[in-house]
């Protein structure tokens, strides 16, 4: 009681943080409830009727429910295969001898991070257009007609996974680079001393000391498996991908606020952010057990 | 910057070292310039074709110079009220945001990194709780609503304004970088927690506050779910909802238009969009090479596992 008294202080500083906290996180959660009732704005949370898992069974047992988690796993799975790429790129650019060259590349390498998502769709629009954008016209210097990229159900999930890998894979590899750069320079020359090649040091050396902090990335991942982001995959739709590129947030999304059935759609994102949890703890408890990592 | 820049500068080091590249160096260079043409060709073709003449860009005839030099896309830009709206919205939203972020997590921060703070465990999971599970986009749309938020320049800036990474970042850094001495010493001399905190920890944690004001700042620069989903009032929109109608939304309709009016108009239009793009991305382009380091730094301090 003392310690708290002596550093009131220090609650000041907390309270702001504390209170935007409660009020725009966990009083939405208690929202959640609404999902097990049949909301009306009139009547309130507290006030509509209980509505049991009436929701959950109309999402399981319509149409969309196999089409949208389908999606969602495919593209996030996807995704996911491309999680060793920054890690690749960390290691040749710790290759790279200091100097200019190095410099300029990661300079170059990170920079397409900051194009915002509204920005970087709209290029892939120009760019991708078959008739008069760069990739068509790329075709057409050979004498082929370009592919749709924008409108083509079936290449939805590689123009998504493949546009992020562009744009992220330099920034994403920065905290590997930084891992790596707290290596000790003195194993390098033991191993160097002991005849061990280029190969060697990379696999022996630099492999395992950027193991620790993949492992945490990758839990981190595997808890959004289904969390696949509203919004590049909300701007990339239109009507002749759709099949393949409506995925539960975006569901949600046209469910709730273009259709308003309020309590249908906080269903399905419920179910959506519970499997996400469900996931999350298991792979964390397997990566505890394996190898020691885990994020508490 | 063009390509043979970039040729030139992998050449220094094998002559100024004297040092044999090796094949595998070889491979390893050749690829990264690879690398470099792919991520750098695309932006540098948007800023040519932002000044080529239309029809040139449609018939594949700019590749590596802008061809019918026109600045038609840019003044077709100028006539754009919207995008002058959007332009002033998004720079009131990021400052406001970025000061109002900066306040709150930075602050709270500091808090969790003190050891001595009663309660820290659950403060810490209070927060790190909201990093996996939410209430979702309903009960928060209705959250801002019953607070009357809903389409007010307050919904952009302050209901989202702690970011638990954010704070978990500053945490790390306040608690490898500030030593627990000085404040012992600042009790001693009767300073208070706060007093502590604005004279003595902020001063000596530039580094941290200019990582994370960039961190928020883009984040704002950038962000359109949250006008998409709150705002419904024109006036209010930021620049990247103005893009979205102008880049995305349109796209479908553009291809439509018959006879010769309309295929003057989509000229225009097809060159506007490569201008907006440009306009809309040259504030962040520009400062972010002054402030690449701090970036890096702040990955960095949140690599550092407590």
């Amino acid at each position: 009681m003392e310690r708290i008294r002596r550093n009131w202080g220090l609650y000041v500083l907390l309270l702001p943080a504390f209170v935007l906290t409660l009020l725009f996180a966990y009083k939405p959660m208690y929202g959640v409830i609404i999902a097990f009732k049949d909301y009306s704005p009139a009547s309130g949370i507290g006030g509509s009727p209980w509505a049991g898992f009436k929701y959950f069974e109309k999402f399981f047992h319509s149409y969309q429910f196999t089409n949208t988690i389908r999606n969602t796993l495919i593209i996030s799975l996807y995704s996911l295969a491309t999680f060793p790429l920054p890690i690749m790129l960390a290691l040749m650019v710790n290759q790279m001898r200091a100097g200019r060259f190095k410099r300029f590349f990661q300079t170059v390498s990170y920079m397409p991070h900051f194009i915002s998502t509204v920005v970087m769709v709209g290029l892939m629009l120009i760019l991708f257009s078959p008739s008069t954008g760069l990739v068509g016209n790329m075709y057409q210097l050979f004498g082929a007609q370009a592919p749709d990229l924008m409108g083509s159900s079936a290449l939805f999930s590689s123009v998504y996974v493949w546009s992020d890998v562009w744009q992220h894979v330099g920034w994403d590899s920065i905290i590997y680079i930084a891992a790596l750069s707290a290596v000790d320079p003195s194993l390098y020359e033991a191993a160097t001393v002991d005849g061990a090649s280029r190969w060697h040091k990379i696999r022996y050396i630099d492999i395992p000391m950027l193991l620790p902090t993949a492992i945490t990335l990758l839990i981190l991942r595997m808890g959004g498996l289904l969390g696949v982001g509203f919004e590049k995959v909300y701007l990339m739709q239109n009507d002749l991908n759709i099949l393949s590129s409506e995925i539960l947030s975006t569901y949600v999304y046209k469910i709730g606020l273009l259709s308003s059935q309020y309590s249908f759609s906080s269903a399905i994102n419920l179910f959506n952010t519970v499997i996400n949890f469900i996931l999350l703890i298991l792979v964390n408890q397997l990566s505890k057990k394996y190898s020691e990592n885990s994020l508490w | 910057m063009s390509v043979m820049e970039t040729a030139a500068t992998t050449r220094t080091p094998r002559v100024k070292r004297r040092s044999r590249m090796t094949v595998a160096e070889g491979i390893m260079y050749a690829f990264a310039i690879l690398f470099l043409i792919a991520i750098m060709y695309p932006i540098y073709f948007i800023v040519i074709a932002s000044f080529s003449d239309p029809s040139s860009v449609a018939n594949g005839q700019v590749w590596v110079f802008p061809k019918g030099f026109t600045l038609e896309g840019y003044k077709e830009l100028l006539r754009h009220e919207n995008i002058w709206i959007g332009y002033r919205n998004t720079i009131l939203y990021t400052v406001v945001g970025t000061l109002i972020g900066l306040v709150v997590n930075i602050s709270a921060a500091y808090a969790l990194s003190r050891k001595d703070l009663v309660g820290r465990k659950f403060f810490s999971l209070f927060f790190i709780f909201t990093m996996f599970f939410s209430g979702g986009l309903i009960p928060t749309f209705l959250t801002i609503r019953d607070f009357h938020l809903y389409n007010t320049f307050l919904v952009m800036v302050l209901p989202f304004s702690v970011v638990v990474f954010d704070m978990i970042v500053a945490r790390t850094f306040f608690q490898t970088s500030i030593p627990g001495d000085l404040w012992e010493a600042a009790q001693i001399d009767g300073c208070g927690n706060l007093r502590y905190f604005v004279l003595v920890v902020l001063p000596l944690s530039k580094a941290i506050i200019a990582v994370l004001g960039l961190w928020i700042a883009v984040g704002y620069w950038n962000s359109y779910f949250n006008a998409l989903i709150y705002l419904k009032d024109p006036n209010l929109y930021p620049l990247q909802l103005i893009l979205r109608n102008i880049l995305i939304t349109n796209q479908m309709q553009s291809g439509m238009g018959t006879g010769e009016a309309a295929q003057v108009a989509l000229r225009l239009a097809n060159l506007m969009r490569y201008s907006v793009i440009i306009i809309a991305t040259i504030p962040i382009m520009c400062v972010y090479p002054f402030i690449q380091k701090y970036f890096n730094q702040g990955v960095m301090i949140g690599a550092v596992k407590e």
